[in-house]
């Protein structure tokens, strides 16, 4: 009689293989930022903080308010973007971290562009897409530019896209100190502003601006494009095994540098919001780290492009909250950049017990058999 | 006369930019060697930027604290130490990304530093002190730019010191061995997660050193802007330098000169496309990168377990 029930138990079907697998993929990376959370803990009880007020302010400033949700979108907006640009190469197996470079140019491109465009009166629904193809460009060439370089020329593409992104910066400083510096600017040396009737405006009924919009639509966009579409089956094949994608016949050389031209696409789009919607020109606020936050915000989504969004948002809040703890707490601002650093390290050390935890691993008793 | 202004000026120019390549070359070097003792052993580690930051940081404070600045060079060598062994811990578990786990290092290490460096940008801590190698020349442009930094003839020796071990040593055979093919290493009964975990761990000490010249002599200050990639560069250079020591310092003494030129223009009074010229490494690095990614001869010299050339 006490049998019956077991093995009822065991005739309960188990889940399959990729329910496992997506519980699996939640529950790594959720497991992975509560260590760090506690990991973080101790390192605020060892310096003499409390946190417990530490995380209560985080909520507080990340989603308390309206405004400090409003002000956690805001950040979030790049972020996805930022996100993106790393997680479409890394499907496609590049560990691409230029996203910073791409930014910084989009932005720098944006606001060389609207120059000419604003003296000579052209009206700001002409510009301003003006103005975003011209980000999208110069990102897209950007990145396109280090994935050419992998594939044709065999150049390792992190080192490349990173030293990229350092190029990036300094053609940015270049030309905002010298060609494209507006006189006006003396303290900190800029482009000439677009000015107000060219701004973007926020979303009705909230403070913030369109970027968060255009960034949820290209994450939900390129969701589909990479998951129901044969560009991008072929591309996550080449990310599987290059090799036998080759073999296949798929031209493993475009996919790449298509995968390379959407990613910076992405973020140079970040960089004309930075500066159609928040800066209003192009100077050294550009440099914001977004692009480096980015890659982290990819490597939490598992370069799911629709698992960036909340993840953006989380580290958007983050990066919100920040201000509040410098001010209530009494932390420099690099406590956002210990947390990260640390959530970064346990994550990729989290990577090693994929496949190894019992419980999400399918049944294999035929084959052992 | 503008013929002698300029001739004069070049001078003044090549001089500096002789004396810059010597000072800049420095965290370079220590930090190339650091990264081709973990290349040769098969891992890569990124994240040297990231020991080459905290180094910096833990140097200033450490010389500041202690009043002595070679203490402060140790302690940096320390805090490098600690990175670099965790960063081989973390990689000798499966699955795990070498080329993630250096950028997540990167960004801890950097986050590290400018937390706990923040109430040291403002004290003056005792710097290291120069050799003056060129008084007898009686030039004073000459005598400043062959002021050098102690350090520098440390790395020279070490340098040469590793090429040596590499070909002579029964641990540079170890090492070289656990680079090339793991599986023959095991086979010899070499525990390959060891001596990797030892290679990296000397290799972010190192990269510590390199940064505690970077705040201990030239620049000479600590702040949030002092690193600009050397740490990463130096990994490109290590490459360039095809993975051998003697080569690394030619390599550092080349990235030092880029490196040196923008500084060494400003001195004599061009400063149009200071910016520019700040790039000249970077262009550098990546044209090197380029030119020797196909080549042979780094084909036939680089460790067979690099992930990073595959």
């Amino acid at each position: 009689m006490t049998v019956q029930p077991l093995s009822m138990a065991s005739m309960k079907r188990r889940p399959s293989i990729g329910t496992l697998k997506f519980a699996e993929s939640i529950f790594i990376p959720v497991a992975a930022l509560a260590v760090s959370a506690l990991l973080f803990s101790l390192f605020l009880l060892a310096l003499g903080k409390s946190p417990l007020m530490f995380f209560q302010l985080i909520w507080v400033g990340g989603f308390g308010s309206s405004f400090s949700l409003q002000n956690t979108l805001q950040r979030a907006a790049p972020l996805i973007l930022t996100g993106l640009a790393f997680a479409i190469p890394a499907r496609i197996g590049l560990t691409m971290i230029g996203g910073e470079g791409a930014l910084v140019l989009g932005g720098l491109s944006a606001a060389a562009i609207a120059i000419p465009l604003v003296t000579a009166g052209v009206p700001p629904f002409l510009t301003l897409p003006l103005m975003a193809m011209a980000a999208m460009l110069a990102g897209g060439l950007w990145i396109g530019f280090a994935g050419w370089l992998r594939y044709y020329r065999g150049v390792n593409e992190t080192i490349s896209s990173l030293l990229l992104s350092y190029i990036a910066i300094a053609t940015m400083n270049f030309f905002v100190e010298g060609v494209l510096r507006d006189p006006a600017s003396a303290n900190k040396p800029s482009t000439m502003p677009i000015g107000d009737a060219y701004r973007i405006g926020a979303i009705p009924g909230t403070d913030v601006h369109w970027g968060l919009a255009a960034g949820l639509i290209l994450a939900v966009a390129l969701h589909v494009i990479m998951t129901r579409t044969t560009f991008g089956f072929a591309a996550r094949v080449t990310g599987g095994n290059a090799r036998a994608a080759l073999a296949q016949g798929l031209p493993v050389g475009k996919l790449i540098v298509v995968c390379c031209l959407l990613a910076g696409a992405c973020a140079g789009l970040a960089g004309f919001y930075e500066v159609a919607a928040v800066h209003g020109q192009a100077n050294a606020s550009l440099v914001a780290g977004y692009g480096f936050t980015g890659i982290l915000v990819a490597f939490l989504a598992r370069q799911v492009p629709l698992a960036v969004i909340p993840v953006a948002i989380l580290f958007g809040a983050l990066a919100a909250a920040g201000g509040v703890i410098q001010r209530r707490m009494g932390m420099p601002d690099a406590t956002v950049l210990v947390l990260q650093g640390l959530i970064f390290v346990v994550l990729l050390t989290s990577e090693t017990f994929y496949g190894r935890i019992p419980f999400f691993q399918p049944k294999r008793a035929e084959e052992r058999t | 006369m503008n013929e002698t202004i300029s001739d004069g000026a070049l001078v003044t120019a090549l001089i500096a930019m002789l004396g810059g390549a010597i000072r800049v070359s420095t965290p370079f070097m220590f930090v190339a060697l650091g990264e081709c003792l973990t290349e040769k052993s098969g891992r890569i580690n990124l994240g040297l930027e990231g020991s080459l930051v905290l180094g910096a940081m833990v140097a200033y404070a450490g010389s500041f604290l202690t009043g002595s600045p070679w203490a402060g060079v140790f302690y940096a060598g320390c805090a490098g130490l600690v990175l670099g062994a965790l960063h081989g811990f973390i990689c000798k578990l499966p699955k795990v990304n070498d080329i993630a786990v250096g950028i997540a290092f990167l960004s801890f290490g950097t986050g590290l530093a400018f937390f706990f460096g923040k109430p040291y940008i403002q004290p003056q801590a005792p710097r290291l002190e120069a050799i003056h190698l060129g008084d007898w020349t009686g030039d004073p442009r000459l005598a400043q730019a062959l002021e050098v930094n102690p350090l520098f003839f440390v790395g020279v020796a070490l340098a040469i010191f590793m090429w040596w071990a590499f070909r002579n040593t029964r641990f540079g055979l170890i090492i070289r061995m656990t680079g090339d093919s793991a599986p023959a290493a095991k086979a010899m009964g070499v525990s390959v997660d060891l001596v990797r975990f030892i290679a990296t761990a000397i290799g972010g000490f190192l990269a510590g050193i390199g940064g505690a010249f970077l705040s201990l002599y030239y620049p000479g200050s600590w702040n949030q802007g002092l690193s600009s990639g050397q740490g990463l560069m130096a990994v490109a250079l290590v490459i360039f330098a095809r993975w051998g020591p003697l080569r690394c310092i030619l390599a550092a003494l080349l990235f030092g000169a880029a490196g040196a030129l923008g500084p060494s223009l400003q001195s004599v009074g061009i400063s149009q496309g200071y910016y520019f010229f700040n790039a000249a490494p970077y262009i550098l690095t990546l044209f090197i990168m380029v030119a020797s990614a196909r080549s042979k001869a780094a084909a036939r010299e680089a460790p067979g377990e690099l992930s990073i050339t595959k």
